[in-house]
């Protein structure tokens, strides 16, 4: 594979920590955008981070972002900003210095470094506590200067490990607001977060991890499909919610048809969604049952995630 | 490949580096790292190392203002000589050296802040002769005032005879001795410690190792000896110590040398630690959950 100009590489990237496994055989690419990184505790979210940004190194495979590697740091590390989890922070440093001084070893001078200093605390909201030390600041403001440090140099590859964790709602949604200007402008997002529903919603994106694999990458719709043996649930508002289930019930690949309390929706279970819509349409064009509104009920990250990983957390 | 295409291949690798960035990065490196570890409660334990003989020296200069002894300007100097080669030298400069610069990268391992310097657009390397520079300046500082309180001290109460030894006599050079004895121990020490913390994750064992070999090197052959720091620093000290009995091999210098080379070897010997300390940084990760 030759690793592209706008593109993350990851080449079959294996990372041992002694006997334990880390992450293993991971292959894909990313495009820019906002890429999720989902999965339970242990499943190799952060290592995957880590070995993006060169904090750890890869046992096997190679690792390429924008064309660069690790191995180039004054090049790469001017592409790449990363928002660790590790909440600690240098002794006795308050929020201006902590950004300030990394800028000025980007290379940049006092009036520059000083300026995006300042520009990067306004975009995370910390202007005014800046001279603070950060040992006195909440969680949510630490979690937000290390954001304003790592996106401080205006880098194009932005890697956030759990970047909403102790937000309050009003930063949660700022933060959400800012990836998505950051995405916008054409740059890579990469987040990690046990926060679903969020990082769905603005997700270009997903990769779903178990375990120390990569159980599926792509659009979330596509990982969807890609899910061929698992079922997808379809909610249908119709005139006769008995009279569908019970046709559906008829066809091999349907689970489950459940009548809900409403009595005109069924939520219909199955491993064929195609089929189901052949079924609709023939059950519509019949005239038995008249449908209102047909919705896939759970093409989102969070059902899928549940498909894949299951209760037990192993790998789909 | 010839070995002129070789050297050529080097001399344009060399002038394609942006020197001017890292010697920038070096300074700013410096800068933080004194900033952060000179001035801080957790270095407490250094100033008393350091301070340690000053007070003594100064309780002693007190107490024998009201109780003068018939001490000579020579026995007060070989005092000193005593206080800087088996106290600093052997002990205080070594065991700062230790808390200092195995602090650089492990200490900020445990401190979990090591990865805000390892994801800014710095090389290993500079990263590694930044902080490496930072604790000389903050070893050298420290130690260097410590040994001019104590020359100040032990001739001060001399009066006008400790004023005409200093100036009129060999003070002023055994000052020069000391102060380079002082700063070239800060660098040797240092280098290695710096290269056992990327080494080891525990290096007081080694560092403990280090403290025997460096006792008993004197009895080594001539080759082992040259591995050792104290082995060039005994060529510098400029007043020789009349000690007898086990305490005699701390002094003792089998083979002389002369200064010129004592200097050159140890930031030979310095260098030497410094570049396998730029490659060990390269094989370090940043993985808290096993500290």
């Amino acid at each position: 594979m030759t690793p592209g100009a706008r593109q993350i590489v990851f080449e079959n990237v294996s990372k041992f920590y002694g006997e334990v496994l880390g992450v293993n055989k991971v292959n894909f690419s990313l495009e820019p955008g906002i890429t999720s990184l989902v999965g339970p505790n242990g499943s190799g979210k952060t290592t995957l981070m880590n070995l993006l940004t060169g904090l750890i190194k890869p046992s096997h495979g190679a690792i390429y972002v924008l064309g660069l590697t690790v191995q180039q740091p004054v090049e790469f590390f001017r592409q790449v900003g990363y928002c660790t989890q590790f909440d600690s922070f240098p002794p006795g440093t308050n929020g201006y210095d902590f950004i300030y001084w990394p800028l000025r070893l980007h290379g940049f001078g006092h009036d520059q470094a000083t300026k995006l200093t300042n520009e990067a605390l306004e975009r995370a909201g910390m202007a005014q506590v800046a001279n603070r030390k950060v040992a006195g600041y909440s969680k949510g403001m630490r979690q937000r200067i290390r954001l304003a440090q790592a996106i401080a140099h205006h880098p194009t590859v932005l890697v956030l490990d759990e970047p909403l964790n102790g937000l309050d709602p009003m930063a949660r949604a700022e933060s959400i607001a800012l990836f998505e200007t950051i995405a916008k402008q054409g740059m890579h997002v990469i987040i990690s977060s046990h926060i679903l529903e969020e990082v769905d919603r603005i997700s270009d994106c997903v990769v779903l991890m178990s375990s120390g694999y990569v159980v599926a990458e792509g659009q979330i719709k596509e990982v969807r499909r890609e899910v061929r043996d698992h079922p997808m649930q379809i909610l249908v508002r119709c005139s006769n919610a008995a009279k569908l289930a019970s046709a559906a019930f008829e066809l091999d690949h349907v689970v489950e048809a459940k009548i809900l309390s409403d009595g005109q929706s069924v939520l219909i279970r199955t491993r064929d969604a195609e089929q189901f819509s052949l079924l609709l349409n023939k059950v519509v064009s019949s005239g038995l049952v008249e449908v209102d509104a047909v919705a896939p009920a759970d093409d989102d990250v969070n059902s899928i995630y549940q498909y894949l990983i299951g209760s037990d957390g192993g790998p789909a | 490949m010839s070995i002129q295409e070789s050297v050529a291949r080097v001399q344009s690798t060399l002038k394609e580096q942006p020197w001017r960035l890292f010697a920038s990065q070096v300074s700013i490196l410096v800068r933080t790292e004194v900033r952060r570890n000179l001035f801080t409660k957790r270095r407490i334990w250094v100033y008393l190392l350091a301070l340690i003989p000053v007070l003594f020296i100064g309780a002693h200069d007190i107490f024998s203002r009201y109780h003068p002894d018939p001490a000579q300007i020579e026995d007060d100097t070989e005092v000193l000589a005593g206080i800087i080669q088996l106290y600093y030298l052997r002990l205080g400069i070594f065991f700062a050296c230790m808390g200092i610069f195995t602090w650089l990268f492990r200490g900020e391992m445990v401190a979990r802040t090591l990865h805000y310097q390892f994801l800014v657009p710095v090389r290993k390397e500079v990263l590694v002769v930044g902080k490496f520079l930072a604790g000389v300046v903050i070893s050298v500082a420290l130690f260097e005032t410590a040994v001019l309180a104590c020359f100040y001290l032990i001739y001060e109460r001399f009066g006008g005879a400790g004023r005409s030894y200093i100036f009129d006599g060999p003070g002023l050079s055994q000052l020069g001795s000391y102060l380079l004895v002082t700063a070239l121990a800060c660098l040797g020490y240092g280098a290695v410690f710096l290269a056992l913390s990327l080494l080891f994750k525990n290096p007081i064992i080694p560092g403990a190792m280090l403290l025997g070999w460096e006792a008993v090197a004197p009895i080594f052959p001539s080759w082992a000896q040259h591995l050792s720091v104290t082995f060039y620093l005994k060529h510098l000290c400029p007043v020789k110590l009349p000690v007898e009995g086990p305490l005699a091999i701390f002094t003792v210098v089998a083979e002389p040398v002369a200064p010129f080379v004592a200097v050159f070897g140890l930031l030979c010997l310095t260098v030497a630690i410094l570049v396998l300390s730029c490659f060990l940084i390269h094989r370090l990760e940043v993985t808290y959950t096993a500290e």
